[in-house]
């Protein structure tokens, strides 16, 4: 008897959620911020987009809080206080961003051409118009060089990491130092002493090898940092779990642990890359900038996506400044590829979540 | 204060006499439906629905909790109890997807409905985790009295304050010398018991306890349920629990949740007396015998 029949179940409700009325609330408060902005942009000596938007944030959260005060007492308005305090911090965080991309495209998609992907610069000159010749080898040249760098710093940054939280040797202390102090190394220095210590006494010349290298010093600390942070988040519990199988620490360390870091893994990695993808300083010094083809990282000038926009700039009419534009928003458009594809990769088949 | 309670008991025989058992009253209440009048005091719950998402976890429970009783609410993992327990207090919305429908009344007023300030019902519906939790950075005192500071209240002793609910909670004795140092430093029981201490200094009507007792040892277990006993007469306990010698020890009433593999329900409630000695449900005898789950 006690059996509860079955009803039909009612729909679904968030009465947590913000209702219209709410909404409108908000709607009238951004409305109200916005009209004494403009009142006081019109009646001050205060003008510009700046003085629009640090008005409108002011009165927002002034608004706001008188609201909030009068609807549910003081803690609630300090409660939306806050809340506006780091709405408008996100917002000022947020605005560069945008406007650089904002920026970049509206300035370089004139500049985008089908050319740019099919032809290289071999025959023509930056004060060429747009249309002609392309940056088919900088593109080239920007894979090989991350890529080569990857494939250096990526192991040697995740196996620092594994040293620092697996191994926890003696070195363990002034590694962790060392890396710390390495991720501030100015890009510069680390084309120096690449410079310094490869090209100067053993090549001479320049090459694709020896940019990936610079790259590579520059990624390191990098990677090795963001991996430790993640190793650290898996609970000993795993570990223990793993040797208590039965397993070495080596294979409780490559079958449980780094898979449960995976996807953490792969971010630490992004973050690497986006490091240095348009590091433009020690490619300057030791690739060269050629504008032909080159698929040999080991010998020969090798264009970049930075050295053609360095250059282009440099040639300052405006077909090459045009040409510069369109260059960064391929490098632009690159990096959002490599993280999509990173992104894609580390969340396939993860276990957890 | 125990007398209270004894009172309660008494008008629930009473009842039992004139209108048969208690299941059966508690089965005529569990028909309730949102929109049906409130008793007016302590916390009821009206054909309350959850839902993750698209994926309907609790269907139509209907739940009275009498002041200065304690609910338990058995069942096996993925029965939907936790979830019921977390809409009480209205934690359930920390679920991004969370959606839920019913109603659940505290003294008459859904705490659910437009305006109510969501602050001020978990002021009065207290929880315990599952895991003890005392804040890492604060000493024991500063737990204990964590809740005023959270939620602005002004109190003119503290110091009572803090030796009232500590004694309640059974730890009075244990920690008096060292109100100043770490919760940290204190065994696993010993800091469910200051949790419940923190829960309390707030004054809270109803204490809602999630499997409080599934990571302590049996000695800590009895020290946790004396104080549920000691509580009993002065707030309203629901508490969670996979252990059935606990639920027969310390509940009044007690609730029976099942998964059929669709959303969670509530197959029976009735006194934890007749719930372990006469189930009316076959699927409740099986479970509370052992047979299964």
């Amino acid at each position: 008897m006690s059996t509860v029949e079955k009803v039909a179940a009612p729909k679904p409700r968030k009465p947590w959620a913000a209702t219209p009325i709410d909404r409108s609330k908000t709607a009238g408060i951004i409305l109200a911020a916005a009209l004494v902005s403009f009142a006081v942009v019109a009646i001050t000596p205060m003008k510009g987009k700046l003085a629009y938007a640090a008005i409108f944030f002011t009165a927002y959260i002034i608004i706001d809080f008188v609201v909030s005060y009068q609807k549910a007492g003081r803690p609630a308005a300090v409660d939306s206080l806050f809340r506006g305090l780091v709405t408008t911090a996100i917002a000022i965080a947020v605005t560069p961003i945008v406007s650089i991309l904002v920026t970049v495209w509206s300035r370089g998609h004139k500049g985008l051409h089908w050319t740019l992907f099919t032809k290289d610069m071999h025959s023509n000159s930056f004060t060429d118009p747009v249309g002609q010749g392309g940056l088919l080898h900088a593109i080239i040249g920007t894979f090989l060089l991350v890529i080569v760098a990857m494939v250096i710093s990526v192991p040697i940054g995740i196996l620092t990491a594994l040293y620092l939280t697996e191994i926890r040797g003696r070195f363990t202390r002034p590694i962790e130092f060392l890396v710390q102090a390495m991720s501030g190394v100015p890009s510069i220095v680390a084309g120096l002493f690449i410079y310094a210590a490869i090209l100067i006494p053993f090549t001479k010349t320049v090459n694709g090898i020896q940019g990936s290298l610079a790259l590579a010093i520059l990624m390191i600390p990098t990677v090795a940092r963001t991996s430790q942070e993640v190793l650290k988040l898996i609970p000993s519990d795993l570990r223990e779990a793993g040797v208590a199988l039965g397993g070495t620490q080596f294979r409780s360390v490559a079958l449980v642990v780094v898979p449960a870091a995976r996807s953490g893994l792969i971010t630490a990695m992004i973050l690497g890359v986006a490091r240095v993808a348009g590091e433009t300083a020690p490619i300057l010094l030791l690739t060269g900038g050629s504008g032909t083809k080159n698929y040999n990282v080991f010998s020969g000038s090798l264009g970049s996506l930075p050295n053609y926009v360095w250059q282009a700039f440099s040639a300052g009419t405006p077909e090459s400044i045009t040409r510069a534009w369109a260059g960064i928003l391929v490098l632009l458009i690159i990096v959002v590829i490599l993280f999509t594809a990173a992104r894609v990769l580390g969340n396939r088949k993860v276990g957890k979540k | 204060m125990t007398t209270e309670s004894e009172e309660n008991q008494g008008d629930e025989m009473e009842a039992t006499t004139s209108k048969g058992s208690l299941s059966e009253i508690a089965a005529a209440r569990q028909q309730k439906q949102p929109g049906s009048n409130a008793l007016g005091v302590g916390l009821e719950a009206r054909g309350v629905h959850a839902w993750f998402g698209e994926k309907h976890a609790l269907a139509n429970v209907s739940l009275d909790f009498w002041p200065g009783t304690v609910t338990a609410l058995i069942g096996p993992s993925g029965c939907g109890k936790s979830t019921f327990l977390r809409t009480l207090n209205r934690m359930h919305e920390f679920i991004p997807t969370a959606a839920m429908a019913g109603e659940v009344l505290l003294n008459g007023e859904d705490i659910y409905a437009a305006g109510v300030d969501v602050t001020k019902i978990r002021l009065k519906v207290g929880m315990v985790f599952q895991k003890p939790n005392p804040f890492p950075s604060m000493t024991i005192a500063e737990n204990v009295l964590a809740g005023l500071k959270l939620a602005q209240l002004k109190i003119e002793n503290k110091d009572d304050l803090l030796e009232e609910c500590l004694e309640r909670a059974g730890l009075w004795a244990e920690v008096k010398d060292r109100l100043n140092t770490h919760g940290g430093a204190l065994s696993g029981g010993q800091q469910q018991r200051l949790c419940i201490a923190r829960a309390l200094a707030v004054r809270p009507q109803v204490l809602l306890m999630d499997e409080p007792c599934s990571a302590l040892d049996p000695g800590s277990t009895l020290r946790i349920e004396e104080t549920i006993s000691q509580l009993s007469s002065s707030v309203t306990i629901v508490i969670v629990t996979h252990n059935m010698q606990q639920a027969a020890r310390v509940s009044d009433y007690t609730a029976f949740f099942l998964s059929d593999g669709g959303p969670g329900q509530m197959i029976e409630v009735g006194s934890t007396n007749d719930i372990f000695s006469r189930p009316k449900d076959e699927r409740t005898e099986n479970y509370v015998t052992g047979r299964f789950g």
